[in-house]
């Protein structure tokens, strides 16, 4: 079947979400908000210290309280619910829901609380008394590489979750073994410039303002499991959840109403989760849990957390000969389910957008005391591009050469693609110089380099930063990820009367997937979008799916949705055709009439094709009646957008604060459906990268393995007035990868403007002599540099 | 111990029985199915759980209920009648001003506040209006988009 998608009448459009008017009068349904008959509540006891053995757990005073239903200790739960699972590959310690003997990071369960309501069960997890002889902890993954002071899975020696995966260059994809390393040997050799610098991406908290949350209602009757969760792939949730509690997936459902935003972090299905549908189906009653703040700074997964150490090799004149990163990437106590793959993603990325004959990659993966890591927006890509584009603004330094003209020598050209990278990735399309064309001129660069130099004279601290970006969207194939399948599903059916229904088993947490795969349908079928309803997050009413993450919804599920409307188009086609006495394949849809094409209202109309074909007299031939179709959608390989971001500082030299002036970018996510919606995940990307470079870090103590960044007051996201209005544009170089010519758009903000701002900062605080200065910028790190001392 | 209170939420009085520890946003929540003010932090950062207590925004998780006894409540849910929608309302969603919606009813009742107290905001004072609000999805300039165009346009 070719596919294609009708020329837009809605399709690019800036239409308002259909999702904003029950969510701007408060009546939305998120998980916290459902009540069911007989509902208990969960709460957790937590460790206190980050690493230690559990000597004794004394629940008999929370027993005792009134209202307390049931108290499970870790060792009792590891005989109910088994260690949870990881989709990758390398091999993983066991991790229980609650842990039955020893802990390892701060905030990991140790118990649980049932009772009658959400107080009352906050206050027996209180009571319980857990008697932990303390280990030494080690957060610094350096240190934990030497098995000092602390092993914390013994057996894991010396701390090494991934002990080395190479890729790049003279690497055996298969093997993983190096074969031969003398490319790489030769350009550092003829190299005439070197760059080498250790440069770390730290440690961050996701922070959906939603915390997750998570109901389960075991129905002893039926032996069914149904579970509402703050999950961004309600799919991959049922899948874990009947594998770890022993069911079927035909016995379980897991429904995702609302959700308040995800980024990654809810991916996982979490201990708690388990824990929650384990209880439900032991007392036969409905449970609830809803996660605090405290608890989501703690145990809700964290991101980045990679060190690098770079190494470019370029010759006088620009051309960049090849790139080397080794990298230790923090994976922290335990593996969650992708927490081990995030890292290699940083390897895909080495080349960026530039044409680099030689690359290498080395990653280590290390245990330390501290929540997992596992996906957050941009999951390996913010970190890979913004080591590359720090080195390469290093070299534009070293070389006094324009960074945009640094990065225009070294570009892969259109003509190029599809283009394979020396490290086996194949881009999709491409066209970059235009991008970087377009975000110069809209920022007036030459004139801010003017604008910068004279600030410069009169001794203010202006830097000017640029980066440029590329990054892996619309995962699959299923290739990439084995363990779950990276396809998408829908199903789309016409009613009697006309009216539309669809699945889509990718789900929504923020993205708009009701308005932007309604506007899709209405002009497949060319009826109104108030005709059409979108049903996702629902196992139970959406047959297959893989979920939203990946920036996969609108290239993988959209397509999915696409091929299931074209089947029912076939199909409403064969319908038509005896009514008009004319062939199905001169038939079109428009206007709400299927009719010859070109003259559609000669026609009849969709509502009368739908009604004949659900009272077919007579049927047509070799057709069966109804019109309700599906489609999984496998894509051939992944898609890669690009931009370019430009930004503006200026350090105060008396205080060493940064502010953000301007923001210039430049965006290409090949063809776009709304581009309302795609602006505003530009802006959230933006703000989050923007988080990244001036705001945001995790931070353990070194001693103790404390997290002492576990709260708003001690952790700044970006507030309103940390931000410039973004000057953004945008180019279209389409996807030849899938009929809609898209790429997704939901985490190029976020990879493109934290190198952009910190290469700012260094701009700005070059003539200190600054060459590099690692995340987040504080006021302090870049005061003490002005006074010449170290970051 | 239950401690007796009335309030008036949303025009509407209500004799409760409260523990004295309940916070007012679980009587919204819980007691009164008022489901629309949401809890985002616990701590009085982030802003979700916002509602006009006598006309002057509030943080509801910070405030105990029985601290609202006499005092008038008003929620996201009756910021408009049924079917028709406040400005503000109207403004976030032409605007695109919400994503996943969790901090949108915090936001706008501290936009209602914001407009009352500034009723033609530059953009700055909207920046530093919001210093109470966090948001995760939208890099707030649709926010600020949407209360400028509530004020009445561009400035």
């Amino acid at each position: 079947m070719t596919m294609q998608a009708t020329p837009g009448r809605l399709v690019g459009q800036r239409v308002r979400r259909r999702e904003d008017p029950r969510l701007v009068k408060g009546r939305g349904n998120y998980v916290d908000d459902m009540k069911l008959p007989g509902m208990l509540h969960l709460a957790f006891t937590r460790s206190d210290v980050a690493h230690g053995i559990i000597r004794s757990i004394d629940t008999s005073a929370a027993q005792a309280m009134p209202g307390v239903e049931l108290v499970l200790t870790g060792a009792q739960l590891a005989e109910m619910i088994p260690p949870m699972p990881v989709a990758t590959p390398f091999p993983a310690p066991d991790h229980h829901s609650v842990t039955p003997d020893r802990v390892r990071y701060v905030g990991e369960p140790v118990a649980v609380v049932v009772a009658t309501d959400r107080y009352l069960a906050a206050d027996a997890a209180d009571a319980i008394v857990v008697d932990i002889e303390e280990l030494p902890a080690v957060v610094d993954p350096e240190r934990a590489m030497s098995g000092d002071p602390a092993v914390i899975h013994d057996a894991f020696e010396n701390n090494l979750a991934v002990p080395l995966a190479p890729a790049g260059t003279g690497v055996n994809p298969a093997t993983l073994e190096v074969e031969d390393e003398s490319a790489l040997n030769e350009a550092f050799e003829q190299a005439d410039v070197v760059i080498s610098q250790r440069i770390l991406s730290q440690r961050l908290v996701p922070n959906a303002m939603e915390p997750r949350g998570v109901i389960a209602r075991f129905e002893p009757g039926n032996d069914e499991l149904t579970v509402w969760s703050t999950t961004q792939n309600p799919h991959i949730a049922r899948t874990l959840l009947a594998a770890i509690l022993g069911m079927g997936q035909h016995q379980v459902r897991v429904i995702a109403p609302d959700v308040g935003g995800g980024f990654g972090s809810k991916i996982n299905v979490y201990g708690e989760d388990f824990v929650a549908a384990a209880i439900s189906r032991r007392l036969g009653l409905p449970v609830k849990w809803i996660e605090d703040r405290s608890e989501a700074f703690m145990t809700t997964i964290h991101g980045r957390d990679v060190l690098c150490y770079l190494d470019l090799a370029a010759t006088g004149e620009g051309k960049i000969l090849a790139v080397k990163m080794r990298l230790i990437a923090d994976i922290g106590a335990y593996e969650m389910v992708l927490t081990a793959a995030i890292p290699t993603l940083v390897a895909f990325m080495i080349s960026g957008v530039y044409d680099i004959g030689v690359v290498r990659c080395d990653l280590t993966e290390v245990f330390t005391n501290k929540m997992p890591t596992d996906a957050y927006r941009g999951a390996g890509r913010p970190e890979g591009i913004y080591f590359l584009e720090r080195g390469i603004d290093m070299l534009a330094a070293r070389l006094e050469m324009d960074p945009a003209e640094l990065r225009r020598r070294n570009f892969i050209q259109p003509e190029q693609f599809p283009y394979t990278t020396a490290g086996g990735m194949v881009y999709d399309s491409g066209e970059y110089e235009r991008a970087l064309d377009t975000a110069l001129a809209n920022a007036g660069w030459e004139q801010m380099k003017a604008d910068r130099d004279a600030a410069r004279a009169e001794g203010r601290l202006v830097g000017l930063g640029l980066s440029f970006y590329t990054e892996i969207c619309g995962f699959g194939p299923s290739a990439a990820m084995p363990s779950v399948g990276l396809w998408e599903h829908a199903s789309v059916s016409v009613e009697r009367d006309g009216k539309v229904r669809a699945t889509t088993g990718v789900s929504a947490h923020g993205q708009g997937h009701e308005t932007t795969f309604a506007q899709m349908l209405a002009d497949e079928f060319s009826i109104p979008m108030d005709d059409i309803t979108i049903v996702h997050g629902d196992t139970g009413q959406v047959r297959g799916g893989t979920g939203t993450f990946g920036s996969r919804s609108q290239v993988v599920g959209g397509t999915a949705l696409l091929l299931a409307a074209s089947k029912v188009q076939d199909k409403m086609r064969r319908f038509a055709a005896p009514m008009l006495e004319l062939q199905p394949a001169d038939l079109s849809f428009s206007g709400g009439m299927i009719g010859p094409s070109g003259r559609e209202e000669t026609g009849v109309a969709f509502a009368d094709v739908a009604a004949f074909a659900y009272v077919p007299i007579p049927l047509p031939p070799d057709t069966e009646p109804g019109l309700s179709e599906e489609a999984f959608w496998e894509p051939e390989g992944f898609t890669w957008p690009f931009g370019c971001y430009i930004s503006q500082v200026e350090i105060d030299r008396d205080t060493g604060e940064l502010e953000l002036q301007r923001f210039v970018g430049v965006d290409d996510c090949g063809n776009v459906v709304n581009p309302l919606i795609v602006a505003g995940q530009i802006h959230g990307g933006i703000a989050q990268g923007v988080g990244q470079a001036m705001t945001e870090e995790a931070v353990y103590d070194e001693e103790s393995g404390q997290l002492v960044t576990a709260s708003f007051m001690d952790y700044a996201i970006p507030r309103a007035r940390d931000l410039p209005r973004f000057e953004l544009d945008h180019t279209v170089t389409p996807s030849p990868l899938n009929p809609l010519g898209v790429k997704g758009i939901g985490e190029a903000g976020t990879i493109g403007s934290t190198p952009s701002i910190v290469n700012a900062a260094v701009d700005a605080l070059s003539g200190f002599g600054v060459e590099h200065i690692d995340m987040m910028l504080r006021p302090e790190k870049l005061w003490r540099l002005i006074q010449g001392g170290d970051a | 111990m239950s401690v007796p209170i009335s309030v008036t939420v949303n025009g509407r009085l209500h004799e409760l029985e409260v523990e004295p520890r309940m916070l007012l946003v679980h009587l919204l929540r819980e007691e009164l199915n008022l489901t629309g003010t949401h809890v985002g932090c616990d701590t009085s950062q982030c802003g979700a759980c916002t509602v006009l207590m006598d006309g002057d925004s509030a943080k509801s998780c910070t405030v105990f209920a029985v601290q609202a006894d006499g005092a008038s409540v008003t929620t996201i849910e009756g910021l408009s009648a049924e079917g028709g929608m406040h400005p503000l309302q109207q403004a976030f969603w032409d605007e695109h001003g919400l994503q996943c919606g969790y901090c949108t009813p915090g936001m706008i009742m501290s936009g209602v506040d914001l407009l009352d107290r500034h009723p033609d905001p530059s953009e700055q004072e909207i920046r530093r209006g919001l210093d109470g609000n966090l948001c995760r999805c939208t890099g707030y300039e649709h926010i600020v988009n949407a209360i400028r165009d509530a004020a009445g346009g561009a400035k």
